[in-house]
């Protein structure tokens, strides 16, 4: 499968990075990394990305998405004929909530290719 | 995140220790909870329906629970447990954000709910977290529950969040001159 895999630079989503990293390498899957900012600096979330392909000696193709990433992730999904989105952002509240952050949820209700959130 | 909070405080709410009878005239015993409670808190939690889950907690498993349970009743939060006999059926967290203010949730056992519990047990923490000097209070409520953003509305909280999947409420405390 042809996977695009969507990441701000948080801990949650490289840890669902490395998840998806080490099922592809037994399914053979081929991923695309998207690359979107949470915190301010996208330039910063990518090279937070390269490092960690480059540790987990993965070869990847990365992009980034600057503005509205939620709806490029969506076209580019299209528009290049992916089989799966995969979603592994998002954040942990004080005490233990899941919040998404707005990137998930346009994506969850947008796409119309498969979405797989990482837990 | 960052939360705002309303300009006008909200003041008048009865510290822990406490009892009140329930609708089902059932005595619930209202108190800060302590390590001591931390058993009969586990189990009310083993005992949780997972319908009842809200945004990814209360965990499902044991060691999931046990865990959570280190990180919500961390020193630095404000727990209040609501008793009936030696059984935990509800309880409020209290804990602090990066930014001085404090996440709040509640969790009441099934049988226990539609008793008026949850609305004591959260005016309750309210009045623990006065006491210990907290002033801003926020939490996050799934849209669809209704009856859950009516007892927040009814305790005192706004609606202050944007738009997004979970509406985001918040309280400020009244403080002592």
């Amino acid at each position: 499968m042809r996977l695009i895999v969507g990441v701000d630079a948080s801990e949650r989503a490289m840890a669902g990075l490395e998840e998806v990293v080490s099922r592809a390498r037994q399914a053979g899957d081929a991923i695309t990394v998207a690359v979107y900012d949470s915190s301010g600096s996208l330039a910063g979330a990518e090279a937070t990305v390269r490092e960690r392909l480059d540790t987990l000696d993965f070869d990847a193709t990365v992009e980034t998405l600057e503005d509205n990433p939620g709806s490029q992730l969506v076209e580019l999904s299209e528009s290049d004929g992916y089989d799966r989105i995969v979603l592994a952002g998002g954040q942990t509240s004080p005490l233990g909530k899941i919040q998404f952050d707005p990137v998930i949820e346009f994506v969850l209700l947008n796409a119309h290719t498969t979405v797989t959130l990482i837990r | 995140m960052t939360v705002r909070f309303p300009d006008d405080s909200v003041d008048g709410f009865p510290a822990p220790p406490r009892t009140a009878t329930d609708r089902e005239s059932r005595d619930i015993r209202y108190r800060q909870a302590k390590h001591e409670d931390r058993d009969a808190l586990t189990a009310m939690y083993l005992d949780f329906d997972p319908e009842d889950r809200a945004q990814g907690i209360p965990p499902g498993d044991e060691s999931g629970i046990n865990e959570w349970l280190d990180v919500v009743m961390d020193e630095d939060a404000l727990n209040t447990v609501a008793r009936h006999d030696d059984s935990a059926v509800g309880h409020v967290m209290l804990v602090p954000d990066r930014d001085g203010a404090s996440e709040l949730a509640i969790f009441v056992l099934q049988g226990y709910q539609g008793a008026h519990i949850g609305t004591e047990l959260v005016r309750t923490a309210l009045g623990l977290a006065q006491r210990e000097g907290l002033e801003c209070i926020w939490l996050t409520v799934e849209r669809w529950n209704r009856s859950a953003i009516a007892l927040y509305e009814k305790i005192g909280f706004e609606r202050t969040g944007d738009d997004s999947f979970e509406l985001e409420m918040s309280l400020r405390l009244a403080t002592p001159e």
